[in-house]
């Protein structure tokens, strides 16, 4: 069985030399301008989202070397760092990165089912990418949002407030290309009283 | 019936009463105002902020230290007092690094904060920082709450180009910049020594203390670490008064928290009320009470996955704050409180959060990397009624072997849970097991 790609201490080669692009470039000037003039290794984490968004959700060991080669630091620092923390993805993942919370107040509220249904829908066993290559399914440890549990996360986006019917529609819609709306299933603003 | 009684007797002891909407912090903790400049300036954010940066710096911090303000990440520590242990005038950089990186299992209250009323916060940032002489502050984020960040993100570039903060903020003497850093979805990095690694661009790992952070933090320098609603709450302090403040609550526990609700209530929810509201109150008050009604009740873990629960006659009694909680052997930790009805096994409850310190550990101290692990593994026994009234006595031992022998508080936390459960219900535990015997003979 393979594990959540984020947790992988094994990293990937594309290959190919990883290029930032031009947009890149000029986030990263900006980024480095946040830390003291000597402390550019503070920047490694936004570097690896920025390489990790450039590069369909991953980080290769290409990936590695250009960030270590942008911020003067060595291989092994960046590579630490990629692997120790799990937002990292270690290996390829599919377009849509469904995390499922499994932790006790979602549990509490039927986050089970919620894996379940995700599981039958997608055609994914847990950890798994599908034949299609649009969703990666994973399930993760506390996401914070335990006043809306269960709950899930699709690649940046939180949905709330879930049961079987309203996940089942939400990846339905990835499937057909449909927008989903973020946040609450059930109507509610955010974490209030509803 | 019994329960609505109780209720009317604190009513006229004069125990219970509602925390008055004009009295609330976060006046669009929900989201139904604008969130940005335009929103928070009518809810009162950034109107006097420059009388307040022309007060003496010892002057704003002896105001918190008097209003008794509590650190809301989960330790209790008095803020005032952790401001004062900064050096003063050392012609070093200091930073001022506000912990957002909220973790804890049942905790969602800064992320209401962060997306709905970040000015809060960001002049929370921009006075605290002023009263530990700190130029330069980093809000460490947790990565996953991306919306919150691009929100923060927004607040923080229309405070800039206001001038409210950047050069000569507010229009007062102090420079003061504002950074955010995302984190990658590491509990650990909510310690704070390890957050520091972190930002540093390490692996999260905490350090060991002393040096204590005031001293060498960030960078080697003097640097003090807040917990968002600590810092979000303290432009209200300054402007309404210590005095005002330490009328809500009761004595060394002043104030109003945020409280967030989840698992088998009725209506789960994030609310800010009254520190020391009784937590029958609180979940029958906001949440519409216990799924199955209160006697359904099993337990109650009050303040985030890491503090031993209560039974549910004593959640008929506490007060959700820092030392009534403590006195019955828990904790108000982050308010994070998570209600387990008798539909559910309680020591399933235990074992995922024993699974989520498992995968959170950072590796770093034997007792920790390899307790966590063996716990779990016991835990996922328990449940299934395989461990025996020795084991489990083995089990209690070790957690007590792993508490207190750690650098960080992590094994502390993953501890405590697996004693709670023992504590309160070892007897359902060796029935679970005798029972399993039973069917297998």
């Amino acid at each position: 069985m393979s594990n959540h790609p984020g947790l992988s201490n094994t990293f990937s080669s594309t290959g190919e030399k990883f290029v930032w692009s031009k947009d890149s470039l000029n986030s990263i000037k900006m980024i480095i301008s946040r830390y003291p003039k000597d402390r550019h290794q503070s920047a490694v984490m936004p570097l690896l989202y920025l390489a990790q968004e450039q590069n369909n959700n991953w980080i290769s060991i290409e990936c590695i070397e250009t960030i270590a080669e942008t911020l003067n630091m060595p291989k092994i620092r960046v590579t630490e760092v990629a692997s120790f923390y799990s937002m990292y993805n270690t290996r390829p993942v599919g377009k849509n990165l469904v995390q499922v919370c499994r932790t006790s107040p979602c549990w509490l509220r039927g986050s089970n089912k919620i894996t379940n249904t995700i599981c039958k829908e997608t055609k994914c066993q847990i950890n798994e990418t599908s034949g299609d290559n649009l969703f990666t399914v994973v399930e993760v440890e506390c996401l914070g949002a335990c006043s809306n549990g269960p709950m899930i996360q699709i690649n940046n986006d939180f949905f709330e407030d879930l049961d079987e019917e309203n996940t089942k529609i939400i990846i339905d819609n990835i499937k057909n290309g449909k927008p989903n709306k973020i946040g609450s299933q059930k109507g509610r603003r955010s974490s209030e009283n509803a | 019936m019994v329960n609505q009684i109780k209720l009317v007797l604190r009513k006229e002891e004069g125990v219970q009463r509602m925390l008055n909407t004009k009295d609330k912090i976060f006046q669009n903790l929900h989201g139904f105002e604008e969130p940005f400049l335009e929103g928070a300036l009518k809810r009162g954010s950034w109107s006097n902020t420059n009388e307040i940066l022309s007060k003496n710096q010892n002057d704003v911090i002896e105001m918190v230290k008097s209003s008794q303000l509590r650190g809301r990440g989960g330790a209790g520590f008095s803020t005032g007092l952790k401001w004062s242990f900064m050096p003063k005038d050392t012609g070093k950089q200091h930073y001022l690094v506000v912990n957002a990186d909220e973790s804890e299992p049942g905790t969602c209250k800064d992320r209401e904060i962060i997306r709905n009323d970040p000015h809060t916060l960001i002049e929370g940032c921009l006075i605290a920082s002023y009263a530990i002489q700190a130029t330069k502050c980093y809000i460490y984020i947790r990565g996953e709450y991306h919306f919150e960040y691009i929100q923060l993100e927004k607040a923080i570039a229309e405070a800039y180009e206001k001038g409210l903060i950047g050069k000569k903020a507010c229009g007062s003497n102090f420079d003061f910049d504002l950074y955010v850093h995302r984190g990658a979805g590491a509990y650990i990095c909510g310690e704070e020594t390890a957050l520091l690694e972190s930002l540093e661009g390490k692996k999260g790992q905490p350090r060991l203390k002393p040096p204590f952070p005031a001293g060498v933090g960030l960078y080697g320098m003097p640097t003090t670490i807040n917990n968002v609603e600590s810092i979000a709450v303290v432009p209200t302090i300054l402007r309404r008064g210590s005095d005002w403040f330490k009328k809500i609550g009761t004595e060394n526990n002043t104030g109003t928290k945020v409280f967030c609700i989840s698992g088998n209530v009725n209506k789960p929810c994030t609310i800010e009320e009254e520190m020391g509201i009784p937590l029958q109150e609180l979940i029958e008050k906001h949440c519409d009470g216990v799924d199955g009604g209160w006697d359904n009740l099993k337990a109650i873990i009050p303040g985030g996955s890491s503090t031993p629960m209560l039974p549910k006659n004593v959640c008929e009694t506490v007060r959700m704050n820092f030392d009534d909680l403590k006195a019955y052997g828990s904790g108000l930790g982050t308010a994070g409180v998570i209600v387990v009805n008798k539909n559910n096994d309680i020591s399933e409850v235990i074992e995922r959060f024993s699974h989520f310190y498992k995968h959170e550990s950072c590796g770093q101290c034997t007792p920790c990397r390899e307790g966590t692990g063996w716990m779990y593994r016991m835990m996922q026994k328990l449940v299934r009624g395989e461990i025996s009234p020795e084991q489990i006595e083995l089990l209690e031992n070790v957690t007590k072997q792993i508490e207190g022998h750690t650098i960080c508080a992590l094994g502390d936390a993953a501890a405590w849970p697996i004693q709670g459960l023992i504590k309160n219900f070892k007897s359902e535990l060796i029935e679970k097991y005798n029972k399993r015997n039973l069917k297998a003979s």
